[in-house]
Parts: structure tokens; C-alpha cells; sequence
């Protein structure tokens, strides 16, 4: 399962992509906290940050976002706080779901349970 | 950049093409299952036969050493690695979705869970009877960490033992569910969802 672009390419383009930033506040998003875009790409904006305002015209999740720009978690994450600082996407953040190592209330997970007896 | 995408979704298609089912406008709560097991035991299969689009791969960089601390950068190439794993999605109601992750149980794919899947509902652990040896590092560090699961045997072939000898096997305590499903069928996937649903439910009812 270790396998990927970096290995090949060197880590330059990533580099390049962030603007040389190896990491940002990567805690503010979940891999599941979905992205929604409050505003149109304007010119001369940087491609990647094109690309995720298009396809989060309607809620995509952080993981999603990730495997169709073909870019690490930990990469897009630093892209969506630079749209996030700058009111260009919000973000809504799962529901944590074991505050202090406890399981969602009954209701949430019967509710995810007849969701799935429903499928 | 295709050489991570597996074969299944190499033509992964970008939203609003072919392909893709947008989200519901008012989708706003994702939630985490996470699907564990060996090499080849059908993770990737349970994901594709329950998720509402293809299962999509994606992956993450980060330092074997490090991990969770702050120098965990990806331009010290040297000391990072990349872990690609595969999900699906389940649209569950009007706010609610469901991502199933397929991450691989063995020890030196751990340090990938604390990081990546904190937060996750519980997980489903998948078994070949056959290489019930390639369980125990997931189950032992699932227990350690208190993230309720349940076990599925995968049944590509008729089953040769009950599932009462893996249980045995296994070392399981007894309020751990078990069940037989064959990952390639959506019901008997889906199955295997619901009674891990069940047992959360149970728990946070104190029924269990």
C-alpha cells in the first residue's frame, strides 16, 4: 500500500503547490468535514485553487477533494485553509464523534442505523 | 499520478461528470467507518459494493517516525512516506454521510490510524479464515484503543469452520458480533454495516 507520486516525482511540485509550505493548521479540517465554495475562481488564481471552488459548488468532502486533484490529504488541506483565511469556501465540520472516547448519542446512531436498514 | 489510483478507479471521474453523484446541498455531517483488514481480504470489494460512487483512492504523506508531531513535513522526503487507502460514501439522510474507509491491519500500517481515522464511528474487521494470523494486530490495537468493532468473515468459498471456532481463535470476548458476508454483494455488505450500527446503537444504549 506504500506506493505513490512522491517517490517518483520529489517532493518539488508538492513544494511548488503550496508555495512552500510544508505544513499549515492541517487540524482544522477532517478528512470528512465537507467544503462548500462561497465564491466564483477569479483571474489569476492559482489552478489547484480553480479546481477545488469548481467542484465544490455543491458540499465534497476534505478526502474527496484529495483523490480528485490526485494531491496528499495533508497538501489539500493547506490549500483549504488559504480559501478558508480568505472566506472563499466554508467548511462544515463533522459532528466529533466520541467526545472524550464516547460514542454519538442514541439518537444519531439510530438514525445511522435505520439509514442503513433503509438503504 | 495514476500509479496510486487502483485499478478499479482509474478513470475516477471528477464531480459533475459521468459518474459522479453530487452530495445534497444540505449535507453537513460526515461520518467515519472504517473497514480493517489483511492483504486481499476484500476491504476494497466491501467499499465498491455498498458505496454510492465508485470508490475513490487517495493517500497521505506523512513521517513514520513523527507522526502527530509537528515536523511531519513532506519535503523531507527522506523520512516520509505515503499511505494510499481507498473509500466509499453513503449518503445517509439529509445531513448525514457516511464514508467507508478500507485501510490495511497490519502493525506497520498502524501509525496511519491514529491520525487519519480519530473520530471514526467504529470498524468493521474483516477476516479470511484461512489467514486469521493477519488479524490480530488490528483487533489487539482496537481493543486498546476502546473503538467498538465487529468482525465479518468474508466467505469467497464455503466456510469450513463455525464461526463460534474463529470467535475461539480469535481469542474474542463474547459481546463482539460476528458475521459471515460475502463482500461482493451489496446486501450482505450492507448487512455487515447494520450490525455494526446495531451494536453502536447498543452501546451507547447500554443494552450491550
Amino acid at each position: 500500500m506504500i506506493r505513490g507520486p512522491l517517490d517518483k516525482e520529489g517532493p518539488d511540485r508538492l513544494y511548488t503547490v503550496t508555495g512552500g509550505r510544508s505544513r499549515a493548521d492541517e487540524s482544522r479540517f477532517d478528512m470528512v468535514t465537507l467544503i462548500v465554495s462561497e465564491s466564483d475562481p477569479t483571474p489569476g488564481m492559482q489552478s489547484e485553487h480553480v479546481k477545488i471552488l469548481r467542484m465544490c459548488r455543491r458540499p465534497l468532502s476534505v478526502v474527496e477533494i484529495s483523490s480528485y486533484l490526485e494531491l496528499p490529504v495533508s497538501v489539500v488541506k493547506i490549500l483549504l485553509c488559504d480559501l478558508l483565511d480568505t472566506g472563499r469556501i466554508t467548511a462544515r465540520h463533522p459532528q466529533p464523534a466520541r467526545p472524550g472516547g464516547r460514542l454519538p448519542g442514541p439518537e444519531t446512531l439510530k438514525k445511522v442505523l435505520v439509514a442503513l436498514q433503509n438503504l | 499520478m495514476h500509479s496510486r489510483i487502483s485499478d478499479s478507479t482509474a478513470s475516477a471521474a471528477l464531480p459533475g461528470s459521468t459518474g459522479h453523484a453530487p452530495l445534497r446541498e444540505s449535507a453537513s455531517n460526515g461520518l467515519k467507518i472504517v473497514i480493517v483488514g489483511g492483504f486481499g481480504v476484500g476491504k476494497t470489494t466491501m467499499v465498491k459494493s455498498v458505496s454510492e460512487i465508485r470508490p475513490l483512492s487517495t493517500e497521505e504523506t506523512m513521517t513514520q517516525a513523527g507522526v502527530g508531531i509537528d515536523d511531519a513535513s513532506f519535503v523531507q522526503d527522506k523520512t516520509t512516506t505515503t499511505v494510499a487507502f481507498d473509500f466509499g460514501r453513503i449518503s445517509l439522510d439529509e445531513q448525514m454521510v457516511l464514508y467507508l474507509f478500507g485501510a490495511p491491519g497490519q502493525e506497520r500500517f498502524w501509525f496511519l490510524w491514529d491520525r487519519l481515522f480519530s473520530g471514526t464511528l467504529g470498524a468493521v474487521v474483516l477476516v479470511d479464515t484461512n489467514r486469521l494470523a493477519d488479524s490480530w494486530y488490528a483487533l489487539d490495537r482496537l481493543e486498546h484503543h476502546g473503538t467498538p468493532f465487529i468482525v465479518a468473515r468474508n466467505n469467497f468459498t464455503e466456510p469450513e469452520h463455525s464461526l463460534e471456532d474463529v470467535r475461539e481463535a480469535l481469542d474474542l470476548s463474547p459481546d463482539v458480533p460476528m458475521i459471515d458476508c460475502d463482500a461482493r454483494k451489496r446486501d450482505s455488505s450492507k448487512a455487515v454495516l447494520v450490525a455494526l450500527a446495531r451494536h453502536l446503537y447498543s452501546l451507547s444504549t447500554g443494552a450491550a
